[in-house]
């Protein structure tokens, strides 16, 4: 039994059997050539076979692994049409009079050495894309048609460094894991690991003598046994299926109600940053949407989006949604995290700064858009609004008459909406020491832990010197959460939780005896935070 | 000559991605594009030698348009970074 230790990309245990993948490279034999616009032709018809074999494995990878792996194959794609790729592939074969292979194979040492020495380890990365694409030259001109070997049984892949065009050809049904020598966690190799969700480790010196012997990946601590002893393989076989148990409990959980095992109800909702992540909240069985991020719209244009570009945003997921609760966040939007177009300024302090319902009463013509927008909306589901960074009983007022001012233009224009609750974010310490007046002006309360944390701490969330002093769980944040919701019932209204703690499975209890009615987290806690509100018994 | 200075919001700066968009709108119009990193400039049309500046975030840098449609190259130029980067 011998153990390696390797830098883990996705936890996770394997079991099974090496397959060890040699280096791809093969080293092109020189020669002189003749005709030097003979070879450059051959050349551009290896060139165009090569573009089409990019354009074949791009949808392959698309429809198998996802957008992000397949960029690459676009990116080699356009290596492919390069001026300063073609120019020193030519000028090669004309000055030197050499075959093209041996062309294409210098230049792309070439490039890939140029790349391995910058100072972005990005950039860095893409040495291999040059080496990898060359290489598929290379195979075409010299019509070599081994595309590369398969997988007979269910492996563990090992190898020094595995090319994108390598891995896209596995069958992932058979693939456990992989285990490479080079590679970053943000290598292809990576992002493949981590969509299929199978373990990874890099950074370990592999062995060709490996292949066919028993291995285990225990993708928790980054080790990798070769050979491993009997007990070795049961107790990590124990935990195999552990993992198993626990995920097949989890998904058990779907269609099951988020209620205690006293039978208090308590509202499961999740927290989307965009239209796509619907269907995982849908996958996930969310009774509602708590935190619907309006800001993706803002950031990925590049112009403030339209009443109608909003409109169609928001009545997708209110439809989609099918009748299920969707509170959409107003504009949350400051000067560490906007688009060019919104022309803030530089500030010394953004998180304390012009910011989120500041630019919104501010500019007001920007906010008139998004609530037109979100109230035309509501006439295809069951919409909600809350609006950020509140700290006065005046500022609440004052949205409720802009409000007031888009229903009645609807009105007169004749297009219908329907009931909208109105709530409020509770994250600076102000909005929780007036939180008593605030219940009496708005219909919920929602509170955002990880700014409220941040305010009331006095602690700059992105400065990791600071991580030491930072507790999340923190007696004046909890204390805080209590008085909020003990104001908000007393008022009648509800309150819940939509920041990071609202997922903190070692506060659910605490949260459910102060009375929190909704718990808003992200479409992948769910499950977790739901099996916890059934496990929790609120009479003892 | 026209010219504008941007400093990249983008985390991973110009990567493989964005450059190749900037290559294929620059190949649609007639001036000549350049952008320049301190004293490194690279043609906007060639993908490789724009990756090759190595544009990280906080970069400030500076692109102009020289030939007969700099005016609408500049302009599609600045919504680009401005969305892109």
């Amino acid at each position: 039994m011998e153990q390696y230790c390797g830098k883990s990309i996705y936890g996770g245990i394997a079991i099974g059997t090496i397959s060890y993948f040699e280096d791809v490279k093969r080293k092109a034999v020189r020669y002189e050539i003749q005709d030097a616009k003979q070879e450059i032709e051959r050349f551009e018809r290896a060139r165009e076979t090569a573009m089409k074999q990019l354009c074949d494995l791009q949808k392959k990878a698309l429809a198998e692994v996802g957008e992000e792996a397949a960029m690459i194959f676009e990116v080699h794609a356009m290596m492919l049409e390069d001026d300063d790729y073609l120019e020193a592939v030519y000028e090669r074969i004309h000055h030197n009079n050499v075959n093209a292979e041996y062309a294409v194979e210098m230049v792309g040492e070439m490039f890939a050495q140029m790349f391995s020495m910058m100072e972005d380890e990005y950039m860095r990365g893409r040495a291999s894309d040059f080496l990898d694409v060359s290489h598929r030259l290379v195979t075409v001109l010299s019509d070599n048609t081994n595309a590369g070997k398969a997988i007979q049984q269910p492996a563990i892949v090992a190898a020094s460094d595995l090319a994108p065009s390598q891995t896209v050809q596995m069958e992932k049904d058979k693939l456990l894991a992989f285990v490479t020598k080079y590679g970053s966690t943000n290598s292809h190799t990576a992002i493949l690991a981590r969509t299929m969700g199978i373990p990874a480790l890099i950074g370990i010196d592999v062995k060709a003598e490996w292949n066919g012997k028993l291995a285990v990946i225990d993708g928790y601590h980054g080790i990798l046994t070769i050979e491993p002893e009997e007990d070795y393989v049961k107790e990590m076989q124990e935990k195999q299926q552990d993992d198993i148990a626990r995920a097949a409990v989890l998904q058990n959980l779907k269609g099951k109600a988020d209620v205690t095992k006293d039978g208090t109800p308590v509202k499961l909702y999740a927290n989307i940053g965009n239209v796509e992540d619907i269907s995982q909240v849908l996958d996930n069985d969310a009774a509602g949407i708590g935190l619907f991020r309006s800001e993706f719209l803002y950031l990925a244009a590049d112009h403030f989006p339209t009443e109608e570009e909003q409109f169609e945003a928001y009545k997708t997921v209110a439809e989609a949604m099918n009748g299920k609760k969707v509170i959409i966040r107003t504009l949350d939007i400051g000067a560490d995290k906007q688009a060019g177009y919104f022309g803030l300024e530089k500030e010394e302090n953004p998180a304390l700064g012009y910011r989120a319902i500041r630019i919104c009463l501010t500019q007001q013509d920007i906010f008139k858009t998004q609530l037109r927008a979100i109230y035309r909306a509501s006439a295809y589901g069951n919409i909600a609004i809350m609006y950020p960074m509140i700290i006065s009983v005046e500022e609440v007022e004052q949205i409720r008459a802009i409000v007031e001012e888009v229903k009645k233009e609807l009105r007169e224009e004749n297009i219908a909406y329907g009931e909208v609750e109105q709530g409020i974010m509770i994250e600076t310490p102000a909005a929780v020491m007036i939180s008593d007046e605030l219940a009496k002006k708005v219909d919920f309360f929602s509170i955002g832990t990880n700014d409220l944390t941040q305010y009331t701490l006095a602690i700059d969330r992105q400065n990791a010197k600071l991580d030491d002093f930072y507790n999340t769980h923190h007696p004046a944040v909890v204390k805080m959460i209590e008085m909020v919701v003990k104001n908000a019932h007393a008022a009648g209204i509800w309150a819940g939780i939509c920041g990071e703690l609202g997922s903190d499975t070692a506060l659910t209890e605490t949260f459910l005896r102060m009375g929190v009615d909704e718990l808003s987290v992200a479409p992948t806690s769910l499950f977790t935070v739901r099996d916890k509100i059934r496990k929790t018994d609120l009479t003892k | 000559m026209k010219e504008f200075q941007y400093i990249i919001q983008d985390k991973l700066g110009i990567h493989a991605r964005p450059a190749g968009l900037l290559v294929k709108l620059a190949k649609g119009y007639t001036s000549k594009i350049t952008i320049s990193k301190g004293d490194q400039l690279a043609d906007v049309t060639k993908l490789i030698a724009l990756m090759g500046l190595g544009i990280k975030m906080n970069d400030k840098i500076t692109v102009s348009a020289e030939g007969e449609d700099e005016a609408q190259t500049i302009t599609a130029l600045q919504d680009f970074f401005v969305t892109y980067l």
